[in-house]
């Protein structure tokens, strides 16, 4: 699914948050958003999912505006990953992944093959399954972020929002989680991710857009985004850029006064 | 693969099929029971009377009651997503009382047949309208229920306000005792005036589940999912108003129900909201039919009032909700 925002302008609370934003992303990419705290990362992730209205601009999905699409026809596209991992109730893991079929289930059909399918694969791809019959609110946060990732896999979308899916996750599973989304990217899905780990930005993804004070800075590759002039304009950082062992690394190495 | 969790995660069919059948017993059994034995001794013709115009109202009424409070408790705990929230803190009850009240205060009750519950329901729809005109249109759970609180208190001051000017002991005495909440002695005309309303309520809240299920990863997950959240809300409120308006309007305040009945059967329902719905309703016909039969049991000693038992149960089960709090908080 192609996304793409036009001089898209979203006022929060009487903050214009979003300045003017034009952004776009392609099936078979992984895009990466990156931004200092309150650059509009996740504004920007929830104005493409249609969750905010804009007061300026439009959001276009499959070249056509968000407003014309039918809010259960856009969710069989479309998932969106909240950066707050909140499960209200006792749900079991496995009830919580379930909740990613409900677009494509008919009102009043329960489960079907399809759905108990996507549902295993998606337990299976966050390396939950041995997690499925505990109670969400009983885990870890880690473990918890990985379950409610879980959910948005099973609803196995054409695009697939993340807001920072991997803050809290442990190495392994950070690397896990990249590695699956980029598969995904591969398979002709558009995937995009709100990210504040730069050498994940730089490692896995094929399109990085860095965001300041509600605008976009650069867009592009991530060797012309991540460059030690952007990180010192925007995250007032002396970063080195480095590459081990063919890994991709950024590290900051001082504040910048 | 689904087998491998059928264990752990609870069978729709077998939890709903159960409460049906118990809501199916306790609903004959309330037939059943009563001061006079039916069948035995007694001329056809008075068995015949007392069934329809004494048990089978009762018996309906308490199981269509019992749907609606129990029913709406769980649609508003899903809703709100506070296992705390229950149908008289979105004004409906209050609203209801008020109307009733004034009724029987001004006198139209005693004067024109059924002015009582019409009332009632007015009262009920207007409290509604002031609660979701407060909110405003895009007010949240918090927002709903400050509302709701503002409403409820207004409505039980000016019912204050009624009793306490009352120059009349019949009517003052009236006020108190349908305050409390009766399933005693309605007749089948005051039945059939609020079942559409209670059956409309509970269709519509029934309709809730997709809703209230996505609404357990947060609002916004929950429209990506495909949820509308304003249609959502006025569902809830409209569904209670309905169901909740009506029932108070037959029975009088009848309390705790809706919010003991989802609590009891949230872990049966494996914690699911939108499984808990129809499990609630059955569940809420089931506790009002069985106290109205425990009522029924010791009325040679004692004359109590449905409302009064729910109220004595109630208090309990808060105080046990609040130990089982703490200790979950505890470090």
């Amino acid at each position: 699914m192609r996304v793409e925002a036009r001089g898209l302008g979203v006022d929060l609370k009487g903050r214009l948050v979003l300045k003017g934003v034009d952004f776009a992303a392609q099936p078979s990419e992984l895009t990466a958003i990156i931004g200092p705290n309150g650059a509009g990362k996740s504004t920007l992730l929830r104005a493409l999912a249609g969750l905010l209205a804009p007061v300026a601009g439009t959001v276009l999905a499959d070249g056509r505006p968000l407003d014309g699409w039918d809010r259960q026809a856009l969710a069989r596209r479309l998932a969106y990953l909240p950066q707050d991992r909140v499960v209200h109730w006792a749900l079991t893991a496995r009830a919580v992944v379930a909740l990613g079929r409900l677009p494509h289930q008919p009102p009043g059909a329960g489960e079907s093959a399809t759905d108990a399918r996507a549902i295993t694969q998606a337990l299976s791809a966050m390396d939950v399954t041995h997690l499925a019959p505990r109670p969400v609110i009983e885990m870890s946060g880690g473990e918890r972020a990985r379950v409610l990732a879980a959910r948005a896999l099973a609803q196995e979308p054409a695009a697939l929002f993340a807001d920072e899916p991997a803050s809290g996750l442990d190495p392994a599973h950070q690397l896990a989680l990249f590695e699956h989304l980029a598969r995904l990217a591969t398979e002709g899905r558009t995937v995009i991710v709100a990210l504040h780990d730069l050498s994940l930005a730089a490692r896995f993804c094929h399109r990085i857009v860095l965001m300041h004070e509600g605008n976009v800075v650069a867009a592009g590759a991530p060797e012309d985004v991540l460059t030690v002039e952007h990180l010192a304009a925007v995250y007032r950082i002396d970063a080195k850029l480095a590459t081990i062992d063919g890994v991709p690394v950024v590290l900051p190495r001082a504040l910048l006064p | 693969m689904k087998a491998a969790w059928a264990n752990t995660e609870p069978n729709a069919r077998t939890l709903l099929g159960g409460l049906a059948v118990v809501a199916l017993l306790a609903f004959i059994l309330s037939l059943a029971i009563g001061p006079v034995g039916l069948g035995r001794g007694l001329p056809g013709e008075a068995g015949a009377l007392i069934f329809r115009e004494i048990r089978l109202p009762r018996a309906v009424l308490g199981a269509l009651v019992g749907a609606s409070l129990g029913l709406s408790g769980a649609a508003l705990q899903g809703y709100l997503r506070n296992p705390l929230a229950e149908p008289s803190l979105v004004g409906v009850s209050g609203g209801a009382a008020l109307g009733a009240v004034l009724t029987i205060h001004l006198g139209l009750s005693a004067a024109v047949a059924l002015t009582l519950p019409l009332g009632a329901l007015l009262g009920a729809a207007v409290a509604m309208l002031a609660v979701v005109a407060l909110a405003g249109k895009h007010g949240g759970p918090v927002t709903l229920i400050l509302a709701g609180l503002a409403v409820s208190s207004l409505a039980t001051a000016l019912v204050s306000l009624a009793l306490n000017v009352s120059q009349n002991p019949f009517a003052m005495v009236e006020m108190v005792f349908w305050l409390m909440g009766s399933l005693a002695d309605r007749s089948l005309p005051q039945v059939w005036l609020a079942a559409p309303f209670m059956l409309a309520g509970i269709a519509l809240l029934l309709l809730l589940g997709r809703a209230l299920d996505a609404l357990s990863l947060g609002e916004d997950a929950a429209r990506s999912l495909g949820i509308d959240i304003a249609r959502t809300r006025t569902m809830v409120v409209a569904g209670t108003a309905l169901s909740v308006g009506a029932a108070t309007a037959v029975t009088g305040i009848i309390g705790f129900v809706g919010l003991i009945v989802p609590h009891a059967l949230r872990p049966l329902a494996g914690h699911r909201p939108g499984l808990l719905l129809p499990a609630s309703m059955l569940g809420g016909a089931i506790m009002l039919l069985l106290a109205d039969i425990a009522l029924r049991l010791v009325q040679p000693w004692v004359e109590l009032r449905i409302g009064v038992l729910t109220a004595l149960l109630g208090a309990p089960f808060f105080v046990w909700l609040v130990l089982k709090t703490r200790s979950e908080l505890a470090p």
